[in-house]
């Protein structure tokens, strides 16, 4: 704590496009009185000053390169509460559809015959490399679940995450189902959290917020039955933003 | 006299670079913008992904331009698969790319130059000391989000653009509600106006090669030639005859050069190239900030985001007063003609001319991509107005030596997450 006993906050980006950190100054927008109730020592992006004495730290982005993983090692170190902000942070979301390619194929196709100038491995999410404490899904993070989330942190709860598929929420705004429209759509078994947005503005779900903890239990498979597909079908072929977990579960089946 | 100034990571900024400048003996011994951030590959990832999913993925090189990646990728594919758009796509495809660059603009002007004029660190502390200055670069940035958000979903990463055209689309109601709110704006433009013109700007003149879009019929931000302030006009197929990018080992991300040592693209380049075609108020904005055509101070592309904060504006309701007077209807997207295919797709996002290049196969996914962003097109330019920067400023302290620095990378509005994928079409 500061001598004003406010919690001092820093945040930190690795390989990302920085978007949930300007959400975070767009929730701002709205909800100034934070800034009352929180110190923020750190935040690159939007600061000059650089304070390493914080005891929560947002980190956005995945770990791409070996180099990244001592000063990830660093800020856990000073934390009490590490929260990985956003999809690649959390699931390595785009990042790690890299992992699709050979690596040296991939560095190879963008950097030519310099391609051994640029270290980089497959992109992993922030848990990989250092414990987690909570993660605030999304690509981008939703603005009310941030404040949410930090809300929660200073009352010392636990942040309101759903583990319901985005179905759910879907039904409640009144969307025509995408099934219903002939597409493919990841809601039955993502996460819900975002007020459906995406299916709300005509596209379908593209699971950046990841999977429900038991999606094969507890998703919406009778949507999914009517349009003849599994679970492990749409989740094989949809890989926008969950090819590491994915993968990661085709390792453990061997 | 010896100097040396090492920025690990510059901050408010967009990405990670580091400024490194040594003086031995009163001579300028190194001078270097290191782009550090980490490489992203999005062009390679490209690769095998459905062409309909590309625009989604591309908005995710950068959080800040997210319409314009998407906008650029949905030109590629709409040219490479002979898409043509509807008049009202076009209409709703300028809409909320307005938005994007005013809300880019004005985090730029505000919330990261602003600053170093008023002598602190970031915008927090002028909460208390320019309440009023905070509260309506608040209100202007939320008023920008708000527009992308009525069109596309969201600003960061619009959702409803699609090849061929949209998958939502706004209601009248909100239409005229956001035109009372743009007109509303007019009096904080003005007075952003007014604030800018105000400042002190570094005097620092460095002509170069400036680069842009250009359009015979309107201030081009989507689509049109590549055209340079040194006489060169090509059309988007032939971005690679202006482009010429190379590598070097101390940044991830690629250089470019054309005709002189480096060229510039971004605000201050549209504004030497297109001066004609900006809105009269926008006009007598650059008027009241001192600037007409060609201005080659670095520092004013800042002032010239201004100039089109006020153009952005007001292109922004004649589109909504257009709309609103044809009518919204929803739409399919258009059809593809042809499959498979090859594009180029172009757009002057905030920091200047953004290329995508895409060959699509006979199944619709993507064999071929390519991306050229403006911050690479700019480092180098970047480095060359460093050399000529550091001897204006090499008498002064250190610290104030590297504040002048910072402020002079500030001024590109670098986006260094968008840097660092670049590549020539394999094939």
């Amino acid at each position: 704590m500061s001598a004003n006993g406010k919690p001092k906050i820093a945040f930190f980006d690795f390989t990302s496009c920085e978007g949930c950190q300007l959400t975070v100054v767009d929730s701002l927008q709205d909800h100034p009185e934070l800034l009352n109730a929180v110190e923020i020592v750190q935040f690159r992006e939007a600061m000059s000053e650089k304070g390493e004495d914080y005891q929560i730290a947002f980190i956005e982005g995945s770990c791409t390169r070996q180099s990244d993983e001592a000063r990830l090692k660093a800020i856990r170190e000073q934390a009490s509460i590490v929260i990985a902000l956003g999809a690649c942070a959390h699931l390595a979301g785009v990042n790690a559809l890299k992992a699709l390619h050979p690596l040296e194929d991939v560095r190879k196709y963008v950097y030519g015959d310099k391609w051994e100038w640029y270290e980089t491995y497959d992109a992993r999410p922030i848990e990989a490399v250092i414990p987690v404490d909570f993660a605030i899904p999304g690509c981008p993070i939703d603005r009310n679940e941030f404040i949410a989330v930090v809300k929660a942190l200073l009352l010392g709860k636990k942040p309101p995450i759903p583990d319901y598929p985005v179905c759910v929420e879907c039904r409640l705004k009144e969307n025509i189902c995408m099934y219903t429209k002939g597409k493919v759509c990841l809601g039955p078994v993502t996460r819900a959290g975002c007020g459906a947005i995406c299916p709300t503005y005509g596209s379908s779900c593209e699971a950046c917020r990841g999977f429900i903890t038991n999606p094969n239990q507890d998703s919406m498979k009778d949507v999914l039955e009517e349009a003849g597909l599994s679970v492990e079908d749409i989740t094989a072929i949809y890989t926008m933003f969950t090819t590491y977990q994915v993968r990661e579960k085709l390792l453990q089946k061997g | 006299m010896n100097k040396r100034i090492d920025v690990h990571h510059v901050t408010r900024v967009e990405g990670h670079g580091n400024i490194v400048v040594e003086v031995e003996n009163g001579k300028l011994k190194t001078c270097r913008f290191d782009v550090v951030e980490t490489p992203r590959f999005f062009e390679a990832m490209l690769r095998g992904r459905p062409y309909s999913e590309a625009s989604h993925i591309t908005s995710r090189i950068c959080g800040i331009c997210a319409t314009g990646h998407a906008t650029a990728s949905l030109r590629a594919s709409e040219k490479a698969l002979g898409v043509e758009l509807s008049e009202q796509s076009w209409l709703l495809r300028k809409l909320t790319f307005h938005g994007e660059i005013l809300d880019s603009h004005v985090l730029h002007v505000y919330m990261l130059v602003a600053p170093d004029f008023l002598g602190v660190g970031s915008v927090i502390p002028l909460v208390n000391s320019h309440p009023e200055v905070v509260l309506r670069a608040l209100r202007m940035k939320k008023l920008a989000g708000d527009l992308c958000a009525m069109v596309t979903g969201r600003h960061t990463h619009p959702i409803a653009m699609t090849v061929g055209g949209f998958t939502h689309f706004p209601k009248m109601s909100e239409l005229e509600a956001m035109r009372q709110r743009l007109i509303d704006s007019r009096k904080d433009v003005e007075a952003t106006v007014e604030l800018f013109a105000k400042l002190p700007w570094p005097e620092f003149e460095r002509d170069t090669e400036y680069v842009s879009l250009s359009k015979p019929d309107e201030y081009a931000f989507i689509d049109g030639d590549i055209v340079t302030s040194d006489g060169v006009r090509v059309p988007p197929e032939r971005y690679k005859e202006v482009t010429n990018e190379f590598m070097v080992p101390h940044s991830t991300a690629k250089f470019t050069r054309n005709k002189r040592e480096s060229l510039m693209v971004g605000a201050l380049a549209r504004f030497n190239n297109n001066y004609n075609l900006l809105h009269p108020k926008a006009k007598e904005a650059a008027a009241v900030l001192g600037m007409k055509p060609k201005v080659t101070n670095t520092f004013l592309n800042s002032a010239a985001q201004v100039v089109e904060i006020v153009h952005s504006t007001e292109d922004s309701i004649r589109i909504i007063e257009e709309l609103l007077n044809r009518g919204v209807q929803p739409e399919e997207p258009a059809p593809i003609k042809h499959m498979p295919g090859e594009g180029v797709g172009v757009a002057e996002v905030p920091r200047g001319l953004l290329i995508h290049h895409y060959a699509i196969g006979e199944d619709g996914r993507i064999t071929a991509a390519n991306c050229i962003i403006p911050t690479n097109q700019n480092i180098n330019n970047l480095e060359h107005d460093m050399r000529a920067w550091v001897p204006k400023v090499m008498h002064k302290p250190e610290p104030e030596m590297q504040l002048d620095l910072e402020m002079l990378v500030r001024a590109y509005d670098p986006c260094i997450s968008c840097s660092v994928h670049v590549l020539k079409i394999q094939r």
